[in-house]
């Protein structure tokens, strides 16, 4: 890392302008130009970006390692010696997310071009998909905490603009709102970080949110202040990575349309704060305490989503809280210092559920929309493409050997357990066998079984159009193959990914072989129970998860009821804060206390009151005269003193 | 041409409304008050350019004696500070009118250019005066036209609103007035002549005792027309009882007034006071941020919602200048500029609504983006802009005073950024009720989206927020010289103590018969 260069790269620039074009012209010309430019519009402006990302990774891979490509857009926030820039930086972690942001990106802005085929929206839908895209690069390519700023909160505000999309439904409506302001709940967070960051480099002379320059010189901060800031910017990442308290508005998000959900609530935006968390390692390996915080909420949080995810009917229900589970493992590896292997799990992550999310919706459009497993099943003569990739996907999240799911858990598992968080690498081991379990359910009961479709929808049951099950394709060999560029040290050619992303995010301990064996193996076997188990119940045994539910009850009650972990928001915030709002304020101090004294004034110059009231009769010359006569006597009383003592 | 620069800014908009009321008849009246109010846009655009960036003290100064027993002189300037409220002020100005003679006001159209006009000269002068007498002139020139157009042109409560909103304001300028002579005739006394000038009065020393009372009456005066939480309750009443032009005024061009008045005046010339105040103020700006957003919370009413978001937005505004931090300080200059913006565009976006509608109870509007998306856009723009979305306007001021708020005191920070998420709920809860969801009405889905005038209205306030919120430098760097020289006179030590027999104190008995 130290031997790293920067270079100019003004092209950077372009990736971002591409995607703001985009949106200019949907916004403004897309209605007008039709469907058929606004998709190639659309789909070239994010396939340019990834271009360019290409090309922008062979110039940095022909550097030093540790090296990055920078550009400066114009100077942003300047005041006194504080001087923001909206700059870009790309290097290998920055690299790393681009790849994924507008790869995975321009697949599902193909798939959109067929499943938005009848939506009389689409420029809208692909003005906010664009505009998405622009936040998102900007989020992973500035170069300062408050650039980045921008991006993190675009990216919020695209989310809510897309589960909002189909906003006739004030439900949708709503759902979008919750989205945002439970994030701006983090945000809030996130912004208090950038401050206690700021003055603490500020106290010691250094005026900067500069990433490169805050890693520089970290050793300013005392330890105490890492903590808190740590905190607060984990605040803002439970928010935007919907993690464990603030994950209540992903599982809502899902009514949004189907590629949204895999491109902005599963595969990019969810996974914000772990890149955030990764960028700002220098500042998180200053404080223990904090790097405990964040394993064990990622652990908890991955646990806990998993077991809602058992029992869900819901198909993007159970999809969004496999992605609130799968998340809570990449905290748990960053927790544990394997910030290389969290953005690896983004990345495989990024493939298998951009997957699962798009295998879904070719299911729900066949289906005319249906969401529910409960009237699926069967399906996998008539959808034969969409039921084989979706295998691969949900092989992979599975982290069955051999598939890329495997290769990013195991690494944070296996980091989990070598900085000693036994505990935490149990309750991730446990969450491996759920994993298992809840996805080939979600699987078994959607293609195998006998078939419990409704029969008005069985005539026009088919598999979706080319364009939409060639990015199918496409993902399931990425989720197939998209491990192997981070294999075990050692093994082949190793770990590619882990080596380039070195530099920035810094290295782990390892073990030795025959123990990491046992580790992944341990895991594996979990999760291959799970799958088992999920056969046994939904193919070999369809009675029995009936029985189960039964038996256990109240348990099963709070699993299909999320743990009523809403009913518990609404009852402790939602409704003390509306009754503050209306009840205790407006009907009570502002309307007696403070109306009260103005009104009680008002009633002393009561005269004057009858007096307005009686030559209130439109006549503006009256007014204006009664009026300038008031004005200057005061005056003329006034100056009549300042002679008299003067 | 830049020798009086200032004063044809100032005065061009009277002559204006004497010639509209004068010699204009119902069909020519808009166009001529139109115009005439482009020229003092056009010429503040002219400042804008000549303006030297670099230099911290008053620019274009024009100084000549007026009334000189007094010590009255006609002594206007312009610096960093008030540098950008003056073509802002003279463009809001022009899109009002624009946007009122598209039906907002269909009566009396001559009467009310007249005093739109008149109260830009007004505005113009409260922020180009040097002279503390002519700065008073000013500011009372301002009330006589707006309390006419609320009480003339308002809704149903017009009148209740208008004495109100009078009633508050000249209680604050009495007070003003007494402090100002006060102060004047304590100077005379010390510098040997009568003098108004602000630059002159800097000089003159005061016993804390007298520092104390002419900055409460000072600070009264201006907190009022804020307004600083406790004393809002004119502001809703006010904001929404006015008709749609009124209300773009006021919470665009107007509020700016007391927040000018204490970074002109009441701070600079009681520099000890304010410091030792500056707690206290600071606290009501986070009572205000956090108390408006409440109350914005529980509002019905798209009008009284936007007044009490402006309770809250002008909170941060007091905390950025109490903070007394370089930071802060810029950061409550450029929201008076940024909220002066989304304010005008929000209020402006509802009388659209209201023309197309009849009602602005949120409770029986809905569903308005199908029938009418370019109006959906502008407004979420606008609400965007006034929560502070990062990239537009409202963020740049909002983090410079929230980061100048921090280093001052955490505390407040801290408190003061769950107004950020409140504001996201207030906001985004009335435009799911109006815009999104099932039409109200089946009648509504005949209502007409934007039209060209319309656009050509907003359009300029829009294309405004995105620039500033990308690209605010060329601002920052010519309001940051004057706000330094504010600081170091905000943080001057304390003028050398006065002995006891100069204090006058037969001068204060006097003055205290003045009600």
């Amino acid at each position: 890392m130290v031997n790293g260069v920067v270079v100019e790269f003004p092209a950077l620039k372009l990736m971002l302008l591409l995607p703001a074009l985009g949106v200019v012209f949907n916004l403004f010309l897309g209605r007008r130009a039709g469907r058929a430019i606004v998709n190639v519009v659309s789909v070239a402006a994010v396939v340019g970006a990834f271009l360019l990302a290409l090309w922008a990774l062979g110039e940095l891979l022909a550097l030093p390692a540790g090296s990055a490509l920078k550009a400066t857009l114009w100077s942003w926030i300047y005041v006194g010696p504080l001087q923001i820039d909206l700059g870009l930086r790309f290097d290998a972690l920055a690299a790393v997310m681009t790849l994924v942001v507008s790869g995975v990106g321009s697949i599902i802005h193909l798939y959109s071009c067929g499943y938005m085929g009848e939506d009389p929206d689409y420029a809208r839908f692909f003005a906010y998909m664009n505009l998405f895209t622009l936040s998102m690069l900007v989020l992973v390519l500035g170069n300062n905490l408050l650039f980045m700023f921008i991006g993190w909160e675009g990216v919020g505000l695209c989310s809510y603009l897309l589960i909002a999309f189909w906003y006739d439904n004030a439900q949708f409506a709503y759902n979008g709102r919750k989205a945002f302001v439970v994030n701006r709940i983090g945000d809030a967070g996130f912004l208090l970080g950038i401050f206690a960051l700021a003055a603490a480099f500020a106290s010691r002379g250094l005026w900067t949110l500069d990433f490169a320059a805050m890693r520089e010189h970290i050793s300013l901060v005392s330890s105490a202040v890492a903590t808190m800031a740590g905190l607060l910017f984990f605040l803002g990442a439970t928010g935007k990575s919907a993690q464990i308290p603030l994950y209540v508005w992903l599982p809502d998000a899902m009514v949004g349309p189907t590629p949204v959900s895999a491109l902005i609530h599963a595969a990019t935006m969810v996974t914000a704060g772990v890149y955030m968390v990764a960028r700002l390692g220098f500042l998180y390996q200053l404080t223990p305490a904090t790097m405990e915080v964040v394993a064990a909420v990622g652990a908890i949080t991955a646990f806990f989503a998993a077991t809602v995810a058992l029992a869900q009917s819901d198909i993007k229900r159970v999809l969004a809280y496999s992605t609130i589970s799968q998340i809570g493992y990449m905290f748990l590896g960053a927790g544990a210092g394997a910030f290389g292997a969290a953005i690896f799990h983004i990345v495989t992550h990024a493939f298998f559920k951009a997957l699962l999310f798009l295998g879904a919706g070719s299911v729900m459009h066949a289906l005319g929309g249906e969401q529910d497993m409960s009237r699926m099943g069967g399906l996998r003569r008539k959808l034969p493409v969409t039921h084989a990739t979706m295998l691969v996907a949900t092989l992979a999240i599975t982290a069955v050997p051999g598939f890329s799911g495997f290769f990013s858990k195991d690494e944070i598992l296996e980091a989990a357990y070598v900085s000693g968080h036994y505990w935490l690498w149990g309750l991730g081991v446990i969450t491996a066998g759920l994993t298992g379990l809840y996805m080939f359910r979600l699987f078994f009961l959607t293609f195998y079984g006998r078939s419990r479709v409704e029969a008005a929808r069985l005539p026009r049951l088919h598999e979706s159009p080319a364009v939409m099950t060639i990015p199918l394709v496409i993902l399931a060999l990425l989720s197939l193959g998209g491990g192997w560029i981070g294999l075990p040290a050692g093994m082949l050619w190793g770990d590619r990914i882990g080596e380039f992303l070195r530099p920035v995010v810094g290295q782990v301990k390892s073990v030795p072989g025959l123990e990491a064996l046992a580790l992944s193996a341990v895991a594996s076997a979990a999760a291959l129970s799970g799958l088992v188990l999920a056969f046994v119940f939904y193919v070999a045994a369809p009675g029995l998860p009936e029985r189960a539910a039964a038996w256990s009850g109240a348990l099963y009650r709070a699993l299909r009821e999320k743990y009523y972990v809403d009913e518990l928001y609404d009852f402790l915030v939602t409704r003390p804060l509306f009754f503050l709002s209306d009840v205790a304020f407006d009907r009570v101090i502002d309307s007696y206390a403070i109306e009260g004294l103005v009104d009680g004034a008002a009633a002393a110059a009561r005269g004057g009151a009858a007096a307005i009231r009686r030559v209130e009769t439109g006549n503006v010359q009256h007014y204006a005269l009664t009026y300038l006569c008031g004005a200057l006597a005061v005056l003329a009383y006034c100056l009549y003193y300042s002679m008299r003592h003067g | 041409m830049t020798a009086n620069l200032l004063t044809l800014i100032i005065f061009v908009p009277l002559v204006g409304a004497l010639a509209v009321a004068l010699f204009a008849d119902e069909r020519t009246v808009w166009p001529a008050a139109f115009i005439f109010s482009l020229l003092p846009l056009a010429l503040s655009i002219y400042l804008l350019v000549a303006f030297n960036p670099h230099d911290n003290g008053y620019q274009f100064v024009e100084r000549r004696p007026w009334i000189a027993d007094f010590g009255v002189s006609y002594h206007v300037g312009v610096d960093g500070i008030s540098l950008f409220l003056v073509p802002l002020a003279a463009l809001l100005v022009s899109l009002t009118l624009l946007y009122a003679s598209g039906g907002d006001i269909d009566r009396r159209p001559r009467e009310f250019c007249f005093f739109v006009l008149m109260l830009e000269t007004g505005l113009l002068g409260v922020l180009l005066a040097v002279d503390l007498f002519l700065f008073y002139v000013f500011w009372e020139l301002t009330l006589i036209p707006i309390y006419f157009i609320i009480g003339i042109w308002g809704s149903q409560r017009r009148v209740y609103a208008a004495f109100k909103f009078i009633l508050y304001t000249m209680l604050g300028s009495l007070l003003m007035l007494v402090a100002l002579i006060y102060l004047v005739l304590h100077a005379r006394g010390y510098l040997g002549a009568a003098t108004f000038d602000l630059t002159d009065l800097y000089r003159v020393p005061l016993s804390h005792a007298q520092a104390r009372w002419l900055f409460a009456a000072l600070a009264l005066g201006f907190a009022v027309k804020v307004p600083v939480w406790p004393l809002h309750s004119w502001l809703p009443d006010a904001y929404s009882e006015a008709p749609t032009a009124g209300s773009m005024l006021l919470g665009g061009a107007m509020f700016q007034m007391g927040v000018y008045g204490f970074l002109r005046f009441a701070i600079p010339l009681f520099p000890e006071v304010a410091r030792e105040a500056a707690p206290l103020f600071m606290a009501l700006g986070v009572v205000g941020i956090i108390y408006g957003a409440l109350l914005a919370l529980a509002q019905s009413d798209l009008k009284r919602l936007v007044a009490y978001a402006s309770v809250s937005h002008v909170g941060f505004v007091v905390l950025g200048v109490f903070a007394l931090d370089r930071f802060s300080v810029e950061g409550a200059v450029y929201q008076l500029i940024t909220h002066g913006l989304s304010t005008t565009a929000l209020f402006m976006a509802i009388g659209m609504i209201y023309l197309r509608r009849r009602t602005r109870a949120i409770g029986e509007l809905g569903g308005l983006w199908r029938p009418a998306p370019m109006l959906g856009a502008i407004l979420m723009v606008a609400m965007l802009s006034a929560v502070g979305l990062p990239g537009l306007d409202g963020f740049v001021g909002e983090f410079l005073v929230l980061l100048g708020a921090y280093f001052a005191s955490w505390q407040a920070a801290a408190l003061a950024v769950s107004g950020l998420i409140l504001g996201v709920l207030y906001m985004l809860w009335a435009y799911e009720r109006v815009m999104f969801g099932p039409l109200a009405k089946s009648a509504d889905r005949g209502i007409a989206d934007l039209a060209p005038r319309e656009v050509a209205v907003i359009f300029p306030l829009i294309a405004l927020m995105f620039f500033l919120g990308l690209y605010p430098r060329p601002l920052l760097r010519r309001i940051e010289p004057s706000v330094v020289a504010f600081l170091a006179r905000a943080q001057a030590a304390p003028a050398p103590a006065l002995s006891f027999d100069r204090a006058k104190p037969q001068e204060f008995a006097g003055l205290r018969v003045v009600p």
